[in-house]
């Protein structure tokens, strides 16, 4: 699908929960139970998506194209058959990335201003 | 488990049917780690359910507004017909529901009732003559029906304080009165009953109104002094805002004393009674109780009550029938407007419907469940229901002031309506389900199939056209109908207005200017004082570059539409039937009749030698004299009036006293200068007329310098032009006019683009087949004849049934037709011809489109 930096700047700031799902899905096709593991690992327990933001935010990302829904499925003794699996789009790549750019240059100003954490 | 599926019906079914299995999975996971999940997805569900609800409207609400911007037409034509009818209805019936059924502000409304002089023989409506003290308090005591009843006339005073002296309408009441009312004074007290009212009898009670404009809403005001009429009054009371009573203008209230002498002329008539019916009696059991009194009177006094009944109404019911009919046909008429608004919604909506179905048939092909469609369908319905709708209320609250000229002022209420909510709500409710049902129906004509009809998205394919088409046509011919009804029905009532204003009033309006000055008693007790007013006023009024003449009467012909006396004729036994034996009575200086365009048939003129000590002049009218002596001279003739000889020195054309519309008594005018020391207030002549040549302006600033002149404390008030007056005849009738010819326009135009777009869809879906006529060798011409005749048909088929259901309305509103025929020619050939005119007009477009079809390009999009 073709997309612009614009298309892709009309969407930042990211919502957490898409955040948190692109970055679940950045090497690896998962499907929604997955997902709502991996981001309560990656978090250390501290985000927990609850299925209805999960599925909600999985059926925005799938109409906005960052996501999309995956046939291939992974080895038969993983496969959970009633399960869709969802894949990161090319644009919810370049979303992701533009968002972290964008964190990353919020950390930099703050820094500079002195606001690292653990200074007083 | 069950408990979650049963949770999971909350979400769009669309969402459900996505994501329903995979949450399942997902929570019978978690109930195994956790033994809080069934609590934690309960308020998940909850929360996100909304949130999902919400992502569908919005995206229902975004493609509902990219959809209606590719079809602006529709999309404006469908707002602004609801806008019209929700509207129109809203309005009309806001100010009916006001005038007719609201119950007046005061506690327990239905139990209050009027009473005043009626004819022996009953009939008439509301209040026709007033009480003589005496037959008051003879009904007050010998009934027993009710709790309370009290007396009052509207009176008006000239307020002295700071500033201008002003004059103030107010009302004098007896004690009873605003008791009986049941509203307690906002400050102070009302007047005192115990001592008969005794104690009060300098005390003013103020309305809420006249308290915040002339004393700026002082909380202190109680116990000031204030100046009426030249005598010092002590404000006793504020009665709360809302309070009218009699009338709307009454701003102030002073008591009503009865004394002994006031009881002794049992034909002096000046009283109206307002009284409460005792808890658990009806109107017609007082009417009844009334009825034995009236009868007792009429036997023990049968010079005066002989022909003397009354009139017993209750108070909500204070207007003429004319009033509640011209009402009741607004509401008719906005009825109307619904319906046309229906039909041509509906009529918009399956046409749209047409060019839908194949967009429908394509969503559904590509995955979108019956669900979808309809809830898009029904958000897009919604949201010209609510653009409409607040298009509507916007409509409503310009068109409300218009229609507060149609309430009528004898009505204590405020003179302005509110708008009506629950109308506002009924009007747009009705017009939403229309546009529900109609929109629907190609949603669930698509959903309802279990396969996808793909002949529905092949081009040029008309689906279903049949049925749909002959709705449509039926629509059309509603449309049709409806407009002539309303077509008719404000055509009638044009020609009655013409007819109305086409009635002579029996004097020339034109270039006559009144205003009033009320000399107040006790400084003008004395007629010679009153006199010398009138004297210095008139002498300097005529004197004026302009002035043809002036001249001072009782009241203005068609504003003061009461006052009249019984009269006494040597030799002639009384007739039953009262209008016979009773004239109408003024009092008038020199030149009344000439400044005022009354011709002077026969005699002599009142003139300023007609004074107290000299022979009682009378000047008659014309039917005055064929009356009471056909054939005969009448000049010379002696009668008995007011309990004094009077001589005929002339007779004058009659008068239309009491309006244009109404039935008038014979005319008696008396000179000024012989009006009795004692005789009431409202006798005084108090109008002056002034026939004058140049601007109303130029001439207003010298004769209020010779009133002040005459008398620094002399406020003069309602100033006005006799055309005014007689235009103010036909003012409610041309307001209502106003409001019907604008439904009807609306009618006609709604219709209009009924037919025009039936007309072009129906070119539209038969381009090929004109397309092909044409190839073979048609002529344009018979393509157009093919067009207009359908229209013609169309229009033929709700002419017929609209004509003959304006007939049916025309007769209910008989009474305000002034003797126009119901089924009057004129105006239904008028009516015929414009229909067909609007129809020629509708089809024009579509005709200029169908013989314009280029068959090649057509056969070859085959």
């Amino acid at each position: 699908m073709a997309y612009s930096r614009s298309d892709v700047d009309a969407l930042l700031p990211l919502p957490l929960a898409t955040f948190h799902i692109l970055i679940a899905l950045a090497h690896e096709d998962r499907h929604g139970y997955a997902i709502m593991l991996d981001v309560a690992k990656r978090t250390d327990g501290e985000l927990r998506l609850s299925p209805g933001t999960l599925y909600r935010s999985i059926q925005r990302m799938l109409e906005q194209g960052l996501i999309t829904e995956t046939n291939e499925r992974p080895a038969p003794e993983l496969d959970d058959e009633r399960r869709r699996y969802y894949r990161i789009a090319p644009f919810g790549a370049a979303a992701a990335r533009a968002e972290t750019q964008r964190m990353a240059n919020l950390v930099r100003m703050a820094r500079v201003e002195g606001l690292s954490p653990g200074r007083a | 488990m069950r408990f979650y599926r049963l949770l999971l019906l909350l979400y769009p079914a669309s969402f459900r049917r996505e994501y329903g299995a995979d949450m399942i999975a997902d929570f019978a996971r978690r109930r195994r780690e956790s033994s809080w999940a069934l609590l934690d997805s309960a308020f998940d569900v909850l929360k996100n359910a909304a949130a999902a609800h919400w992502d569908v409207l919005r995206q229902d609400l975004r493609y509902t507004v990219r959809s209606l911007k590719r079809s602006r037409g529709f999309a404006f034509a469908a707002v602004a017909v609801i806008a019209i009818g929700v509207g129109a209805n809203t309005a009309a019936f806001s100010v009916a529901d006001f005038v007719l059924f609201r119950p007046l502000r005061f506690p327990d409304p239905n139990a209050l009732v009027r009473l005043c002089w009626g004819p022996r023989t009953g009939g008439g409506w509301g209040c026709m003559n007033q009480l003589s003290p005496a037959n008051y308090r003879d009904y007050k005591n010998m009934t027993s029906s009710f709790q309370a009843m009290g007396a009052y006339f509207g009176n008006a005073v000239n307020l002295v304080g700071s500033g201008e002296p002003q004059r103030i309408s107010g009302a004098q009441v007896t004690s009873d009165v605003l008791p009986l009312l049941g509203v307690a004074p906002l400050l102070g007290r009302v007047f005192d009953s115990t001592s008969g009212g005794a104690t009060d009898a300098r005390s003013v009670v103020l309305s809420y109104g006249l308290w915040q404009s002339q004393f700026g809403g002082d909380p202190r005001v109680l116990g000031r002094g204030v100046n009426l009429n030249g005598t010092p009054y002590e404000v006793i009371g504020v009665m709360p805002p809302d309070l009218y009573f009699p009338t709307r203008e009454t701003k102030m209230w002073t008591l009503l004393l009865l004394r002994d002498e006031n009881y002794t002329d049992r034909s002096d008539n000046y009283l109206e009674a307002v009284a409460r019916l005792k808890p658990g009696v009806s109107m017609d059991q007082a009417r009844a109780d009334l009825n034995v009194v009236a009868a007792r009177l009429a036997r023990d006094y049968p010079d005066v009550n002989g022909d003397a009944g009354f009139s017993f109404f209750a108070m909500r019911d204070t207007m003429s029938p004319r009033y509640r009919l011209m009402l009741l046909a607004l509401c008719g008429a906005s009825l109307c407007i619904l319906l046309l608004t229906c039909a041509n919604l509906a009529n918009l909506l399956l046409a749209r419907a047409g060019a839908r179905e194949r967009e429908l048939a394509v969503r559904a092909a590509l995955g979108a469940g019956k669900e979808r469609l309809v809830r898009q369908i029904v958000t897009e319905s919604m949201v010209l229901a609510v653009a409409g709708g607040i298009a509507g209320v916007a409509i409503a609250a310009a068109a409300v002031p218009l229609l507060s000229l149609l309430v009528p002022d004898t009505l204590p209420v405020a003179s302005r309506p509110s708008l009506d909510l629950r109308v506002l709500a009924l009007a747009a409710a009705i017009t939403a389900l229309t546009g529900l049902g109609f929109g629907l129906l190609p949603a669930l004509r698509v959903g309802g199939r279990t396969g996808v009809d793909l002949s529905a998205l092949r081009e040029g394919i008309g689906s279903g056209g049949g049925r749909k088409q002959r709705l449509r046509n039926v629509l059309v011919a509603v449309e049709v109908a409806v407009s002539v009804v309303l077509l008719i029905s404000s055509g009638l009532l044009i020609r009655a207005v013409w007819r109305i204003q086409s009635i002579d009033p029996g004097f020339v309006p034109e270039r006559v200017v009144a205003l009033r000055t009320v000399l107040p008693r006790p400084k003008y007790d004395m007629t010679q004082r009153r006199v010398q007013f009138y004297n210095r006023v008139l002498t300097d009024v005529r004197a004026l570059p302009g002035v043809q003449g002036a001249a001072y009467i009782t009241g203005l012909p068609m504003v003061m539409t009461g006052r009249v006396t019984g009269i006494v004729i040597p030799g002639r036994e009384v007739s039953a039937g009262f209008r016979n034996e009773v004239v109408t009575v003024r009092s008038v200086t020199s030149q009344y009749f000439r400044t005022m365009g009354i011709p002077l048939l026969r005699g002599r003129d009142i003139e300023e030698g007609d004074i107290r000590g000299r022979a009682n002049a009378a000047v008659v009218s014309e039917s005055f004299a064929e009356h009471y002596w056909p054939g005969a001279d009448p000049i010379g003739r002696t009668f008995e009036a007011r309990g004094e000889v009077r001589a005929v020195v002339g007779v004058v054309g009659d008068v239309k006293v009491r309006g244009l519309e109404r039935a008038e008594e014979p005319q008696l005018y008396l000179s000024a200068g012989q009006v009795a020391d004692t005789a009431f207030i409202n006798d005084d002549p108090k109008d002056l007329v002034v026939r004058y040549s140049g601007t109303t302006a130029a001439l207003l600033p010298p004769v209020r310098n010779i009133v002040h002149g005459a008398d620094t404390e002399q406020p003069i008030s309602n100033v006005q032009t006799l055309d005014d007056v007689v235009a103010g005849e036909t003012a409610t009738r041309r307001a209502q006019l106003r409001v019907l010819g604008a439904l009807a326009a609306i009618a006609l135009l709604l219709s209009g683009v009924g037919i025009y777009g039936l007309l072009a869809f129906t070119v539209a879906q038969r381009s090929r087949e004109i397309g092909v006529r044409l190839a073979l060798g048609a002529e344009p011409s018979s393509v157009a004849r093919m067009i207009v005749s359908k229209a013609m048909k169309l229009t033929l088929l709700g002419l017929v049934p609209g004509v003959l259901a304006a007939y049916a309305a025309a007769l209910g509103m008989r009474a305000l037709l002034f003797g126009v025929a119901p089924a009057d020619p004129a105006t239904i050939l008028g009516t015929v011809v414009l229909v067909c005119l609007m129809t020629l007009a509708g089809s024009l477009v579509p005709v200029l489109r169908a013989v314009r079809v280029n068959p090649m390009l057509v056969l070859r999009s085959e």
